[in-house]
């Protein structure tokens, strides 16, 4: 102790005081937020649906109403099924944050069990899309090259070649899918939240939709050829050229020519 | 003497092609050749060394690439393409990329070295620009130049389309229909491209023989006649102390600039090689082959087209008009032919342009700095605001999610700004020279200030300045600052109107544009009044220095005494 206290005025002192300061921040951080949402189907019960009815009142009723029947500005849920709130929520959507464009994903404010709760009470006020069995989004079941086709037809008008998301009109988007959980984009492809068109069952089957998620969990495996540069394109592509390329260039013309005459 | 083994071979070979060819007068004349010494001039370099690369890279490319379009189904290693039906030009990229050893590293090292060639063709072009070395004599090469940006710009994009994948697909139907909206003659031509309706299987082969054998032969030849003009035209050298229309300070080709050029270039390769070993650039796997009715978010072309990108995304849509059943579409017409048509010109024609508003027939070799021509210069940053507005609305989508904007209100501000941005680039650097040279002027007159202030014994104060020395006078001093030509007046002097005013009143005009605001530079009689008046005040100082040393210590806030002249820098 007596070493540490006699080099608390050492000129690198606070340097390690902040590095250390920023460990601990980040290990509590990491600590409490490792919260995942995984898809797990378990039948509903009444318990369920009470317990449900009872969070939904307390966290959603103020915008969608008591009974789920919505307000200006937040839609009504009769009939929206287990699969949307478990998108919403799931991928923190829901409970919005801010009146923005559009809600933005965060970290999920309900743990697992409240949100199959919820999702256990939406369900019981009207028919709608249930949340799928792990079965049904394991990416090893599907066939990417099947869902590659699928995606470039269906999808990557708005989330891009590669899944990384595009811009939409009035400062809306269509968000990256690479980090996505496969229940999250299964549900997003039943309900279609936001900007985003329904792909029921008849427009894309459920193995179809398995197919566009194993082609997505096949662009996890990495990037043949190096740094992908955000898998933006070309304007990344150019733009490296100049900031790495050219610019490393002329600082060699410079050091070249530095000798000037 | 003692030879060795190697220098009598080496001795012998050359004499051997001395005797037949006579290549000795040209090869001494050659190695003694000076050539001035700059940073700058290293930029065409890149553009030469990054084709030297583009060739060998391509050569090694055309090995397994299959320019046809003939449908397969793909069989290789890549588990998302599996039975996917394509063309064989795309299956061959695929082959290229994933089963032919160092094939993706030889397609990232083309397309690297191609964007890096682009590149650096429009970073030289802009040097040659600001600095003027476009004047007489060197006007011809200038557009040499410019033809070799245009087959730049060619050989880009016929060659980013070959690999036949989803997003180069997009941009050939931006092209079909770029063709198509030319009047009368649009769809015909379409159908004459693409041999039929668009896709057709005719395109790839068609834009493969352009892209290996056309235009590369063009650009080698351009290239050639471009580095014979420089030679030539002897090179032109940045203004300094000794340095004139008629001499050329700098180093012999030989040993200097061979050793410098030659290190350079491996620079050049290495660092192609090193961006292509580390950085994935156009994956084609991810796009996925062609096929006409998908399109992607994002899709945009490399970086030097996607100023007509982004001049098309501009364009409000409804331009396009129907008269008597024929559709007139200047919603197309306007931002993909015109816009460029017109950027373009200015840039081409601008040496003969310029040469129109000077008058001026005699030869420059000595470089002006940018601030000496305040017009050249400001039109030159505005046409690169207007080229990077247009840049920056082609990647419109890509900054409203990355910044988090409106794409809407984003392409509105790109609208107003395509034409205000450049006007006001004009404005403040046109201020930002006049400034410069101005305080050019100032320096010359007055000299470095000193940061001295002196009290004399009658109680004046003077801030001793610092007189330039020579080189540093040389700089400022030595520039021509052409003024708006002269005309003769309407009608002669029998009132007899005159034939050829109105031409003479258009160039007189283009002349002022020109011209008009200058800041004359500074005359020898200037000079040598400023320097009387200098020696004025250090005759001051040297007979009355006892007492004006001494300031009082409270006084003396800003006082120093004796501090080292202040840089302009």
């Amino acid at each position: 102790m007596k070493a540490i206290a006699a080099r608390r005025h050492h000129r690198q002192a606070p340097v390690v005081l902040l590095v250390l300061a920023l460990l601990v921040m980040g290990g509590v951080y990491a600590a409490f937020a490792t919260t995942s949402a995984d898809a797990t189907v378990v039948t509903q019960s009444d318990d369920d649906v009470e317990a449900g009815r009872k969070l939904f009142a307390a966290n959603c009723a103020s915008c969608h109403g008591l009974n789920a029947e919505g307000r200006q500005n937040a839609p009504s849920l009769v009939g929206v099924g287990a699969a949307s709130v478990y998108f919403q929520v799931s991928t923190g959507r829901m409970p919005m944050q801010a009146d923005a464009p559009q809600a933005e994903a965060k970290p999920p404010q309900f743990g697992e069990e409240a949100t199959r709760q919820l999702a256990a009470y939406v369900a019981s006020l009207g028919a709608g899309p249930a949340i799928p069995t792990e079965d049904q989004v394991d990416p090893a079941k599907g066939d990417p090259a099947s869902g590659m086709a699928l995606f470039r037809t269906n999808c990557s008008m708005c989330h891009a070649a590669s899944g990384a998301g595009g811009a939409l009109t009035q400062g809306k988007y269509a968000p990256s899918v690479l980090n996505t959980d496969p229940a999250a984009i299964y549900t997003a492809m039943a309900t279609g939240p936001q900007s985003m068109p329904v792909f029921n069952d008849m427009t894309l089957t459920p193995e179809e939709k398995r197919d566009i998620i194993a082609f997505i969990d096949a662009q996890k495996e990495g990037a043949p050829g190096g740094l992908d540069l955000g898998q933006i394109g070309p304007v990344g592509e150019g733009m490296w050229a100049f900031i790495v390329g050219m610019g490393l260039l002329i600082a060699c013309a410079v050091w070249i020519g530095a000798k000037s005459s | 003497m003692t030879t060795t083994r190697l220098e009598r071979a080496s001795a012998g070979t050359a004499d051997f092609l001395d005797q037949r060819t006579g290549i000795g007068v040209a090869v001494k004349n050659f190695a003694r050749k000076i050539f001035p010494d700059h940073w700058s001039f290293l930029l065409g370099e890149i553009a030469l060394f990054s084709f030297v690369v583009l060739l060998g890279s391509g050569i090694f490319l055309t090995m397994f690439f299959v320019p046809s379009m003939t449908e397969v189904h793909y069989e290789g290693p890549w588990a998302p393409m599996h039975g996917v039906e394509m063309s064989e030009a795309f299956a061959s990229t695929l082959r290229l990329s994933f089963e032919v050893r160092g094939g993706l590293l030889m397609r990232q090292i083309h397309h690297w070295a191609a964007l890096l060639f682009m590149a650096a063709i429009v970073v030289h072009m802009l040097r040659v620009f600001f600095t003027g070395a476009f004047r007489k004599p060197r006007e011809l090469n200038w557009v040499v130049g410019f033809t070799l940006l245009i087959l730049g710009l060619a050989a880009g994009f016929t060659g980013y389309s070959l690999p036949d994948d989803v997003l180069s697909g997009n941009g050939l139907r931006i092209t079909d229909g770029v063709v198509k909206a030319i009047p009368i003659i649009g769809s015909y031509m379409s159908y004459f491209v693409f041999g039929g309706e668009f896709p057709g299987t005719d395109i790839i082969p068609r834009l493969f023989t352009l892209h290996i054998l056309v235009v590369p032969g063009l650009i080698l030849a351009l290239i050639g006649l471009h580095l014979f003009l420089v030679v030539l035209h002897k090179h032109t050298q940045f203004p300094g102390s000794g340095r004139t229309d008629g001499n050329v300070v700098g180093f012999p080709l030989f040993p200097v600039y061979t050793a410098k050029a030659g290190g350079f270039a491996f620079i050049v390769f290495g660092l192609i090689t090193l961006m292509a070993a580390t950085i994935q650039i156009n994956p084609v796997w991810n796009y996925g082959p062609y096929d006409p009715s998908p399109v992607s978010a994002g899709a945009q072309p490399d970086w030097y087209m996607l100023f007509l990108e982004g001049s098309l995304r501009l364009m409000p849509g409804q331009t396009e008009y129907v008269i008597g059943g024929y559709t007139l579409s200047l919603n197309v017409l306007i931002p993909a032919v015109v816009i460029p048509g017109l950027l373009f010109t200015v840039l081409g024609a601008w040496p003969f342009l310029e040469a129109y508003a000077t008058g001026e027939k005699r030869e420059h070799h000595v470089l002006d700095r940018p601030r000496n021509a305040p017009t050249r210069t400001a039109a030159g940053v505005a046409i690169v605001t207007a080229f990077f507005i247009l840049v920056l609305a082609g990647a419109n989508d890509l900054i409203a999610t990355h910044f988090e904007m409106s794409l809407n209100d984003i392409t509105w501000a790109f609208r107003v700004l395509f034409f205000v941005a450049p006007v006001f680039a004009f404005w403040i650097t046109k201020r930002i020279c006049l400034g410069l040279q101005r305080r050019d002027r100032d320096l010359v007159l007055h000299g470095h200030e000193s940061a001295t202030i002196v009290r004399l014994a009658h109680g004046e104060y003077i801030e001793v300045h610092k007189p330039l020395d020579e080189h540093e006078l040389w700089l400022r001093v030595n520039y021509s600052s052409p003024r708006p030509i002269e005309i003769e007046p309407a009608e002669d002097s029998r009132g007899v109107r005159r034939k050829g005013y109105r031409a003479d009143r258009i160039r007189r005009r283009l002349s002022e544009f020109f011209y008009a605001d200058r800041i004359e530079p500074v005359s020898a009689e200037e000079l040598a009044a400023a320097r009387a008046h200098q020696a004025e005040h250090h005759a001051l100082l040297e007979g009355g220095g006892r007492h004006s040393a001494a300031l009082p210590a409270e006084e003396s806030t800003s006082t120093t005494v004796d501090v080292e002249a202040t840089s302009d820098r």
